[in-house]
């Protein structure tokens, strides 16, 4: 194997790719060549490197240094001081990187302290590159389950990590297995949800993006532990780079034998399809998603019955979100007492955020279950942007909690947060600056879910409708007649009569809302 | 086009029928479902027209009407809406001189309204075709109408 003295990890995601990345990569390793320094500077491509919404993002080591907004036409410039000369170019250097980094791995000061489990191999390997994943540890827990663990003990392995689901329900994973492998049936599926819909959250699309072998091997070890042998991941038609790469790293894993018939010679198997959806936010409901998958429209079924026992084709089915099956692996091979060491005594692990709206620095961050809302704005999104004051942030989706600053140290997991009749939902956090409009934010919000209401069931359509009605007329002349006690009302009744979690969940960003921000909406 | 070709791709079960869609509608010049389109999946499936329409206009990504070459889908959730997308909604109903649901005379573009494209940190964003634009401003969005009427 050649060494080179140094390599440029160039971020190749769907937001990276906006700003240019593909022809700063082809230009990086032409005028590479062109200096003669093939030999030397090896460029490779990974995923998302924690920094959003700034260009495209490289990182060359040994030196574990990190450029923003690179163009194509600072290649020439950057190969030639930085990697011929040595010298920084520093009108392109990211110097106030937000603490959004694993310790261990540089050394530069840029980066602070983000346990990753799930992000891991994010921005550190070619996620088109089997042999990387392997290398950096990747089926170790696949091989661990199949051949030296029992079904049960994986099962057991899982309940003990307290792994809870990260779609936002945050049912608690083992237990959801445990029902599906005493499900009584021969044939079992493994469903993963990554219709990842909810506005703000595109966690789920950065970890396909970045890592998606980690998420097969979550799938096989579901398999093996539930008894199934096929998986389906439901993936957002929008999301065509994740589709392309999940499709990918299954063919290579079937190539490899880690995917497929009888697994590390034993008698079990587990094969993978990719489904592409077709753009509709109730599909990430687990129920419309199988009647999506069963090509229909996307309309949820009643429950009782749940997936576990009657899910898709009526056979035993379990769903997972994605960050729920990428933690699944690092669980089986390390343990669960060394997941535990993560998080909060009650609720394990860590939780993968995205950083939105009136932040430095935007973007994807890991960090502990109870890290604190003032911690994750302020050293990881690098607080409100042009030294605004916070005003609030919508947690969790347009179906989560908008959150005031009284709220600010509160801790963030599922657990803390249900005191405070919030969620954590998907992880998105939304922050709003001083000059935000409480009743524009709570107006989107309520169109949002106005145009996404399936029309199944007759209170969320209805109601999604009225509380649009009621609202423009607010935002239009302010409340006179008692109008936000009616939005209060019609939600609270679509929350005890609708027929999924769609319109169950519209109360909690409505009555947020005017928990924190009543006189400013009434006024306005 | 060859319709019958399209479907074949596709095994003739009923869980195909979101590919045999997106497929047939990708082809179509026209970027949308036609009565025929719905026809031959409808036949290829063996369920009734009705059941394929009903399947074709339940998903926001797929449209019966004819569409332009360009499809913007811009996004109005949450996260985008904070960071300007009205702005960036009227600044292109004005350059297009169109409204939403609506094809541009020349048949370059088509506006059309989505939820979250899942690209929030570069809020507000669009989407046309299959490439996503970012931190749209109006100087930005000239840039790109004019690059994609050029590549159109």
């Amino acid at each position: 194997m050649n060494t080179v003295r140094s390599h440029v990890l160039i971020s190749i995601d769907a937001g990276t790719i906006m700003a240019g990345a593909r022809a700063v990569q082809a230009e990086l390793v032409e005028e590479i060549k062109r200096k003669g320094l093939s030999g030397e500077v090896a460029v490779l491509e990974t995923g998302n490197l924690g920094v959003t919404g700034m260009g495209v993002v490289l990182v060359v080591y040994p030196e574990g240094l990190y450029y923003a907004n690179v163009t194509k036409e600072d290649v020439a410039e950057f190969v030639e001081e930085q990697l011929l000369k040595g010298r920084l170019v520093k009108r392109l250097l990211l110097t106030q990187a937000p603490k959004r980094y694993i310790i261990k791995r540089e050394k530069t000061g840029l980066t602070r302290e983000q346990p990753r489990i799930v992000l891991k191999n994010c921005g550190v390997i070619n996620p088109e590159s089997i042999e990387e994943y392997i290398a950096a540890g990747g089926y170790e827990g696949e091989s661990k389950a199949v051949t030296g663990m029992t079904p049960d003990e994986v099962i057991n392995e899982v309940k003990r990590a307290g792994l809870a689901g990260r779609g936002g329900a945050a049912f608690p994973t083992g237990m959801k297995w445990e029902f599906g492998r005493k499900a009584p049936g021969q044939e079992k599926y493994i469903v993963c949800n990554a219709d990842e819909g909810e506005p703000g959250t595109f966690k789920d699309r950065l970890i396909m993006e970045g890592d998606p072998h980690k998420l097969i091997e979550g799938m096989v070890i579901a398999g093996y532990a539930v008894g199934a042998t096929r998986g389906f991941i439901y993936i957002r038609g929008e999301y065509g780079l994740s589709i392309g790469r999940t499709e990918r790293a299954i063919a290579d894993a079937r190539s490899f034998g880690l995917l497929g018939n009888s697994l590390f010679d034993k008698p079990f198997g587990f094969d993978i399809e990719v489904m592409k959806g077709g753009g509709a936010y109730v599909c990430g409901e687990e129920t419309a998603l199988i009647e999506s998958i069963e090509g229909r429209r996307g309309h949820p079924r009643n429950k009782p019955p749940y997936p576990v026992t009657v899910g898709l084709w009526g056979k035993p089915t379990i769903v997972n979100n994605v960050e729920t099956l990428a933690n699944i692996s690092e669980i089986v091979r390390n343990g669960a007492n060394w997941f535990k060491q993560y998080g909060t005594p009650k609720c394990a692990g860590t939780k993968v955020y995205t950083i939105l709206g009136h932040v430095a620095t935007p973007g994807l961050i890991e960090v502990e279950m109870g890290t604190t809302l003032r911690d994750i704005i302020y050293e990881y999104g690098g607080g409100i942007t042009n030294g605004k004051a916070f005003k609030g942030a919508l947690v969790g989706g347009a179906a989560g909690a908008f959150l005031g600053p009284e709220m600010l140290d509160v801790k963030m997991d599922f657990v803390s947060l249900k005191e405070y009749a919030a969620a954590l939902g998907s992880g998105a956090i939304l922050v709003m600056n001083e000059g935000t409009s409480m009743a524009d934010m709570l107006s989107s919000v309520l169109h949002f879910f106005k145009h996404e209401s399936c029309g199944h069931c007759v209170p969320c359509r209805l109601g999604t409708a009225r509380l649009v009605d009621i609202f423009d007329r607010v935002v239009e002349s302010g409340a006179k007649n008692g109008e936000l006690d009616r939005l209060l009302q019609i939600s609270s009744v679509m929350k005890d009569t609708s027929f999924c979690p769609l319109g169950q969940s519209l109360y909690m960003p409505v009555s947020s809302a005017l928990r924190y921000f009543r006189d400013e909406i009434a006024g306005s | 086009m060859d319709r019958p070709a399209i479907v074949r791709k596709f095994g003739p079960e009923l869980r195909n029928i979101l590919y045999i869609l997106h497929e047939l509608q990708d082809r179509n010049p026209q970027h949308y479902v036609a009565k025929e389109d719905i026809q031959a999946c409808a036949e290829y499936l063996n369920v009734p027209y009705s059941y394929v329409h009903g399947v074709a206009t339940f998903y926001t990504m797929f449209s019966l009407a004819p569409r332009g070459r360009n499809i913007i889908r811009l996004c109005d959730s949450p996260p985008c809406h904070l960071m300007g997308s009205t702005s960036v909604l009227d600044y292109l109903k004005g350059r297009l001189g169109i409204d939403v649901g609506e094809t541009t005379a020349d048949g370059a573009f088509t506006l059309e309204l989505a939820s979250c494209l899942g690209v929030c940190g570069v809020a507000p964003a669009i989407m046309i075709n299959d490439e996503m634009y970012g931190k749209l401003t109006p100087e930005r969005v000239d840039g790109i109408l004019e690059e994609r009427r050029k590549g159109a």
